[in-house]
């Protein structure tokens, strides 16, 4: 069954990403933007192969722009992995899904 | 082993994605690797998956967005049997038939390549921009628009694209400043027209950006004058590059007879390649025209090129 992605809100952020027990990765998305959606699946992937070992979490500034603006977010996709509730990574604009698992690589087990 | 295929199609602008559907309906079953996600318009359907109304391609009299002109190209493709990949190309073989290209560790090779990689964005060339990209240095409007919601821009360059952006930028900006090296603008004139009527449009002429300010996001700019050589501050908090492209043909450097630019060389009113049975289509090989509809009809070009070329293999 397929892992399912976290859907981010203005409420529910700090509490998510305080509480979450793995890294977790905050996609900045928005309805509009093309690259967004070239990476969904890339994600929805991740997010299945990778259960457990990180969560792929979703935020749309539209609806929640108080939050991207939080984090200077200025060009989506955003990608930034949280560590402990720490921002740990940042990664601006679509990659392929082979480039992203090389960054996410020191986030995730060795063995896979 | 390789995976084999008559005609492989390296690129999914206008130009491959024409390549593909003409390639397809011949019978000769293409193959499209059509690269991978990206912020820049190295992804599948290319530079116009960057901008929204194409009101220039001949067939849409209201306009289409470009991305959706893109995915009806691509079913177009799909639907006479073109399969595609979502990889990028990683390195090419073109010495020896039959020809072979990489996805990183997996090979195809091909009878007939058509080499259609299109274009990107021209940056600057000053050493803040890859810190600053994505900090509010852009090349793409209509990506990063969003972000500067009253906010006071600028817009680099002097062609269509530039006044395009600017255009578009207008509609979340407080004010664009077109930042213009020459003193006349080469945009078409209907695009002028509606740029210099745009109130919230100011024009900087002859000059260039000679830094960014900031140090995790744009503060400034630093602009001097081609004319006089003199410098001076504009406070903005965002720039947009438009002014240019450069040819995406690295991967062909030493194999490909390419001109100082990066452009590839084709045998004049064709689409051959210094390789025989190699064609290249679209603004990969066009620094002239660079055009959705001069792509799409190279593109066409190249596929009847292949086609009737591959049939003097046999």
């Amino acid at each position: 069954m397929a892992q399912s992605i976290t859907t981010l809100t203005s409420a529910n952020f700090d509490e998510t990403i305080g509480s979450s027990d793995t890294p977790i990765l905050v996609d900045f998305w928005a309805e509009w933007c093309g690259p967004c959606k070239a990476i969904a699946p890339v994600l929805a992937e991740i997010a299945t192969e990778q259960a457990g070992n990180i969560t792929i979490a979703k935020l749309n500034v539209d609806d929640y722009g108080d939050i991207a603006m939080r984090f200077n977010v200025m060009s989506i996709p955003t990608l930034i992995v949280f560590n402990k509730g720490e921002a740990a990574k940042r990664l601006v604009g679509a990659v392929g899904k082979g480039k992203l698992l090389q960054e996410l690589a020191e986030f995730l087990p060795n063995s896979h | 082993m390789a995976i084999h295929h008559k005609v492989l199609i390296i690129g999914s602008g206008p130009a491959g994605l024409t390549a593909a559907i003409y390639t397809a309906r011949a019978g000769l079953l293409p193959l499209v690797i059509e690269g991978e996600p990206s912020s820049t318009s190295d992804q599948p359907g290319g530079q116009l998956m960057l901008t929204t109304e194409v009101e220039n391609f001949p067939g849409f009299p209201e306009g289409i967005m470009g991305p959706e002109l893109m995915t009806r190209c691509r079913e177009q493709a799909a639907r006479f049997g073109a399969e595609f990949i979502t990889e990028k190309v990683t390195r090419v073989d073109f010495s020896s038939r039959p020809f072979r290209a990489w996805v990183r560790d997996t090979e195809y090779s091909a009878e007939s390549v058509i080499v259609s990689t299109g274009a990107q964005s021209l940056m600057l060339g000053l050493p803040e921009e890859p810190r600053l990209i994505g900090h509010g240095l852009s090349t793409c409007a209509t990506c990063d628009g969003f972000f500067f919601r009253g906010q006071e821009i600028a817009v680099v360059g002097g062609g269509d694209s530039a006044l395009e952006e600017a255009q578009f930028l207008t509609k979340f900006a407080s004010k664009v400043h077109l930042i213009v090296r020459r003193d006349t603008l080469r945009a078409s004139k209907i695009m002028q027209d509606r740029a210099l009527a745009n109130e919230k449009i100011s024009v900087i002429w002859n000059s260039t950006v000679s830094k960014i300010h900031g140090d995790d996001k744009v503060t400034g700019i630093e602009l001097t004058n081609t004319q006089t050589g003199a410098t001076s501050e504009l406070g903005v908090t965002g720039i947009f590059i438009a002014i240019g492209h450069r040819p995406n043909t690295d991967l062909f450097k030493g194999m490909l007879d390419m001109e100082d630019s990066g452009y590839l060389i084709t045998k004049p009113g064709s689409t051959y390649t210094n390789i025989e049975g190699v064609f290249a289509c679209g603004d990969v090989q066009d620094h002239t025209y660079r055009q959705a509809i001069t792509a799409a009809g190279s593109g066409c070009m190249a596929a009847l090129d292949s086609e009737r070329w591959l049939e003097h293999q046999h």
